[in-house]
């Protein structure tokens, strides 16, 4: 297997109660470098839960997650940290939930994942700006000039510099999702977790949101989306991924699981929601 | 009114030398007590919770005097002897802890967990989280009640009179009961605690203003 298709990340026998309610019964997920996988399914079929264990929001009862090593080669490629300054290298990392991870794994594992809130969760008392350079100044103790200098390029490029000095509350809900991107952007994570990142929005704000994804995973970030724009994940996905009670019912290329799902299951979801739409 | 204009002076002095740094530094220790009780009513840990949650019962359920002559008069029956201001600081400092401390458990429990996710997302402690991302948030709702805590116990600073502490009401005493003009004394006495608190409750409304700043209205 050549370095750029190794997964980025492997998820294996993930599983998770919440009381006696089993949310996640056994979940294997594999993502490739620069591939975008799209998480489907109804509300309580766990695929926020599984997001939120990816960034250590959550933590599973048993099942292991591994993220790859980044290396030190294909260093500004996108993917591995965007495509200014510098990314740490960082080794392959493998977390046991059944062996009850350490706090110190966890925190591995957040730096190696960012994520897109549903509610954007802004920092509503800092400006755009110290939004965006908190986590690398604070957290990663980068220049803060050097920070800045990414956090202004990652702006301009989302159509949102001259909102850099603005607080959460002067934008729309389009806008604050778009700096919440660049918020994990910064943080130049290997792996890119959305969490249903339009549900929040007007309709008509969705379509900007939608886009800067869409040139991200152009760009070859690897991705895992919860969504439930169908149109959205057949045009970005590499993967979709239809769960269901806690299972994943059915995976496969984007154009065949929404197009021409096998599983009666998926059957439904889609034809439900496509008639919703 | 000679009177007034004769003995406005040395209370005026009183408040500044007594009442206001008495107020000033037991609100500044208390709330670094408030916050150490916060962080244990908050935390997951049993012991903890129960310590705080004690001292909170504590603290709110018997009154400031009594707790003031406990520790004035009543320590030294087990051999702590304190002077009155220490004492007075002490008293004070501990009764603002305990209620200050239910104010900024509930400020910080008011700040949405999508805060503290967001906290931990660009990866900080939890510990960072809560200086960072919680306590700012929770100031701003904070700054009304511990106004006033802050308030109150300007006017119950008055209470250390009886511990011997030389502060305004100490002074207003004094005088009256050389010139045996009580009325006049204690409402001007009243009149200065008055005029403090008009202050105080400006300066709140200019900080709350400044912490709405980042807020839609």
């Amino acid at each position: 297997m050549s370095p750029t298709d190794a997964p980025v990340l492997q998820v294996r026998g993930l599983s998770k109660s919440f009381g006696s309610n089993q949310v996640l019964r056994g979940i294997d997920l594999d993502v490739p470098r620069g591939k975008v996988v799209a998480l489907i399914g109804p509300s309580g079929s766990g695929k926020t839960t599984i997001l939120r264990s990816l960034n250590g929001l959550e933590t599973p009862d048993a099942g292991t997650v591994t993220v790859g090593a980044r290396g030190a080669t294909g260093v500004g490629a996108p993917g591995n940290g965007g495509d200014t300054g510098t990314v740490p290298q960082l080794p392959a990392l493998t977390l046991d939930f059944g062996a009850k991870a350490s706090p110190r794994e966890v925190a591995a594992l957040r730096d190696r994942s960012a994520m897109v809130f549903q509610h954007y969760n802004l920092f509503p008392h800092m400006t755009v700006l110290q939004n965006i350079i908190e986590g690398p100044v604070r957290v990663q103790r980068r220049p803060r000039a050097e920070a800045v200098a990414e956090a202004e390029g990652l702006l301009g490029r989302v159509g949102l510099l001259e909102k850099k000095d603005a607080h959460p509350f002067e934008l729309s809900g389009g806008q604050q999702q778009r700096v919440g991107i660049v918020r994990a952007l910064a943080l130049k994570p290997q792996l890119l977790l959305f969490d249903e990142p339009t549900s929040a929005l007007d309709p008509e704000l969705v379509d900007d949101v939608l886009l800067v994804i869409k040139e991200l995973a152009e760009e070859g970030w690897t991705m895992v989306i919860v969504t439930h724009e169908l149109a959205f994940a057949r045009q970005t996905a590499d993967e979709v991924v239809f769960m269901d009670g806690g299972v994943v019912v059915e995976r496969g290329p984007a154009s065949q699981v929404l197009r021409n799902p096998r599983e009666q299951r998926t059957q439904a979801f889609v034809r439900r929601l496509l008639h919703e739409i | 009114m000679d009177l007034f204009w004769s003995s406005l002076g040395p209370m005026v002095l009183g408040a500044v030398q007594g009442t206001i740094p008495l107020a000033v530094a037991s609100f500044a220790i208390g709330l670094v007590l408030a916050l150490l009780v916060a962080m244990l009513r908050i935390s997951r840990n049993r012991i903890a919770n129960g310590v705080g949650r004690f001292y909170v019962s504590v603290i709110r359920g018997t009154p400031l005097l009594v707790q003031l002559f406990v520790i004035f008069y009543g320590l030294p029956a087990v051999g702590v002897k304190l002077d009155p201001w220490p004492s007075a600081i002490i008293a004070f400092s501990l009764n603002v802890g305990g209620y200050a401390a239910e104010v900024i458990r509930a400020a910080i429990l008011s700040v949405p967990q999508g805060q503290w996710e967001a906290g931990h997302m660009i990866g900080m402690s939890r510990g960072q989280t809560l200086l960072r991302i919680i306590l700012p948030q929770a100031a701003r709702v904070s700054v009304p009640p511990l106004s006033n805590t802050f308030i109150s116990l300007v006017k119950d600073t008055s209470m250390a009179s009886l511990i011997l502490v030389t502060e305004m009401f100490r002074v207003a005493q004094q005088v009256a009961a050389f010139s045996q003009e009580f009325m006049l004394l204690y409402l001007e006495a009243a009149l200065i605690y008055w005029v403090i608190c008009l202050i105080l409750s400006t300066a709140q409304t200019q900080l709350e203003k400044r912490l709405d700043r980042y807020v839609a209205h």
